[in-house]
């Protein structure tokens, strides 16, 4: 199938790729290890839940691929680049121009529309890309909010937001999408769709990892990555082989949607 | 930073602004009330300057200016209801004055006249003066029409006029008045021509507003028929006033020996006087005075005027610094879509800049409205130059970007991580 040797040939090359990466905190006199000696890559169109109890270094791993926060020692390549020893402003242009943030809060700008919201990442960019506007309402259209571009945050529900969210991770074409605790404050529900939508891009070939500590969230990912005091504790792949290979089997509306 | 990215930035930091009406009008009112005290401080200042140059102008920066001036009234003789009060500058003080210093060029005589003119119906009561030719050069009074008084009409104590053209518009409404014929008192005199009105300076002698209507006659013409005793009508009495000159007017050959003309002048009138029956105009002093008028001016609307600013600034600043302080989570969020510590700054620098710009400008505005206050109250002259709201903008501009420097600074020097987790 065209689609999964595409995939193949790209997933050579991971899309984020951690080396010994260490973190350390200091607490007082304490040196806490967060991140210790992590080494590991999450391949091109993989779609990764990353789990463990709190202080198991999740969050410190998500800032790292985030490109939020440096790795203490080691190396983090995103596309093949080192980035671990980027300078701030180098680290902003990373993340604007190969990741995509959904958070628990949504987090939008409470003063900008839905489809400002949706544009700000293109507005970091140095030479933001023609037809961009375009697109943004494609992608509001796409998460289901074509007719609210001009409602503020507020006047939106949690489900609403959290599309708007996901709108504004897709807009400039990351490499990598990472959602932390995504669905913590929607309800079943609303969480279920937000995780549908997530699964569809999935299927487009997009490469996901969610930071989540519900079961049921980790459940649905392609693979789980289970983290405790720092290492590698467990790696359970296609967990989800049924789901998996409807995945692979794509409708043909999906299948336009990937190659676009 | 590109211009539509700099215009959206500008956009954004108008609609945080508006999220908070009150605070955002609030926080403007120190720019507001420093740039419009700006305004008005140029303003009068370079009105009181300007009316100073002007007074120079027409008084000549070159001349020092003696006046006759009537001494108080004695009490003891003012039961009489007609008597003769002797007062004033003397043609030995011309003389004196004419002979004694080398740096004195020129030196006119004027003799006021108290009569007053007539054609036919109409009448006023100008400012008759008995005076030379010269004195027109000496004065920089500018012909409208016809000439000036000749040496011809002294030689022969002509009765001949010029008229001043407040008179001339009020005496002859429909006609040009040259060769036309007015009375003086009981004479009959041909004008000659006309000299454009000059506004009276407001000096200690002549208060703003005093007419400017005058009428010229030759000097000998004068003495002739009206000698040095005068009647002076007054209210319910009359008076006999014994004045050889009312003014004279000593040129002097440069502006730098003005100061020692004067002094000189002053000692000389001293002396020969009992009593203080004169004065001395010196423009250059009037000039002086002004300037003094506008130093104090600029020093009292100054302090405001960067008082305001200082405490504006500081206003602005501490809002923009609480304003960072709420907006934290905002600037987390920014951070990691992408944006570089200097697109925070540019926000926050922007947003500050629009608050008081915002301000400045409707400092503008009621800077502009007070010197028209001013000017309508205190009959003091304001001129606003175009400049000076340039000024006041740019001021105004500058505070926002001196106060928001640190504000903006100390949002673009979060931790991304921190904000975002920031609640």
């Amino acid at each position: 199938m065209e689609r999964g040797t595409r995939s193949k040939a790209r997933s050579l090359l991971p899309v984020a790729e951690l080396e010994r990466v260490t973190r350390t905190y200091h607490m007082g006199a304490n040196e806490v290890r967060a991140l210790d000696e992590l080494t590991f890559a999450f391949g091109r169109g993989e779609y990764w839940a990353v789990m463990g109890s709190s202080g198991s270094g999740k969050s410190t791993l998500l800032n790292v691929l985030g490109c939020l926060d440096r790795p203490s020692s080691g190396h983090y390549r995103i596309d093949g680049a080192d980035v671990s020893q980027l300078t701030d402003d180098e680290l902003s242009v990373i993340r604007s121009q190969k990741l995509g943030f959904v958070f628990q809060s949504y987090n939008l700008i409470p003063q900008l529309n839905v489809l400002e919201n949706i544009l700000v990442p293109l507005f970091y960019q140095d030479e933001p890309p023609a037809g961009a506007e375009q697109r943004a309402r494609a992608l509001a259209e796409r998460v289901g909010l074509g007719e609210r571009l001009a409602h503020r945050p507020m006047e939106l529900s949690g489900g609403q937001q959290q599309r708007v969210a996901i709108a504004r991770a897709l807009v400039n074409e990351p490499s990598l999408i990472l959602a932390d605790e995504a669905t913590g404050n929607l309800d079943s529900q609303t969480a279920l769709e937000i995780l549908e939508l997530l699964d569809e891009l999935h299927a487009e070939g997009r490469t996901i990892v969610i930071v989540t500590h519900e079961p049921d969230v980790g459940e649905r990912a392609q693979h789980v990555l289970r983290l405790k005091d720092g290492r590698i504790e467990s790696v359970v792949r296609d967990q989800n082989p049924a789901r998996d290979s409807a995945a692979e089997d794509p409708s043909p509306d999906e299948v336009r949607q990937a190659g676009r | 930073m590109k211009g539509p990215s700099f215009l959206r930035t500008v956009r954004l930091g108008v609609s945080s602004l508006l999220l908070h009406k009150l605070r955002s009008l609030l926080t403007t009112l120190g720019v507001l009330f420093g740039t419009s005290s700006v305004i008005a401080m140029l303003a009068i200042g370079e009105g009181a300057s300007e009316e100073a140059q002007e007074q120079i102008r027409q008084l000549g920066s070159k001349n020092v200016i003696l006046r006759s001036v009537k001494p108080r009234e004695d009490f003891a003789t003012g039961q009489q209801t007609v008597r003769v009060v002797k007062y004033g500058l003397t043609d030995e003080d011309l003389a004196r004055v004419s002979e004694t210093f080398p740096a004195v060029t020129r030196v006119v005589p004027v003799r006021e006249i108290y009569e007053e003119v007539r054609k036919g119906e109409r009448a006023m009561n100008p400012r008759v003066l008995a005076t030379l030719p010269v004195y027109r050069d000496v004065t920089g009074r500018i012909l409208a029409e016809g000439r000036f008084l000749a040496d011809a009409d002294l030689a022969h104590t002509a009765n001949v006029c010029v008229l001043s053209d407040e008179v001339a518009h009020h005496l002859f409404p429909f006609e040009s008045p040259l060769d036309q014929e007015i009375k003086i008192g009981g004479d009959y005199y041909t004008v000659v021509g006309t000299l454009l009105s000059r506004v009276r300076p407001s000096s200690d002698a002549a208060p703003a507003g005093k007419s400017t209507a005058e009428v010229f006659i030759p000097l000998e013409t004068g003495q002739k028929w009206y000698g040095s005793m005068q009647v002076k009508l007054r209210a319910g009495s009359r008076e006999m006033e014994e004045v050889d000159l009312h003014e004279i007017v000593v040129e002097t050959d440069a502006a730098e020996n003005v100061p020692l003309v004067a002094a000189a002048c002053r000692e000389m009138l001293a002396r020969n006087h009992t009593q203080s029956d004169y004065e001395l105009i010196v423009p250059l002093e009037l000039l002086l005075r002004a300037e003094e008028t506008k130093r104090i001016f600029n020093i009292v609307l100054g302090s405001i005027a960067s008082i305001s600013l200082l405490v504006g600034g500081i206003g602005i600043m501490n809002v923009m610094l609480a304003t960072v302080t709420e907006r934290t989570r905002e600037i987390g969020i920014r951070r990691a879509l992408g944006a570089k510590r200097r697109h925070i700054v540019m926000q926050f620098l922007v947003e500050t800049v629009v608050l008081s710009v915002g301000g400045g400008l409707l400092g503008v505005i009621l800077g502009l409205v007070i010197p028209i206050i001013v000017q309508a109250t205190a009959n003091m002259r304001t001129i606003v130059t175009p400049s000076a709201p340039l000024l006041a903008f740019l001021i105004s501009a500058g505070v926002g970007v001196v106060f928001g420097l640190y504000p903006a600074a100390r949002a673009a020097r979060m931790d991304p991580v921190e904000a975002l987790r920031h609640e």
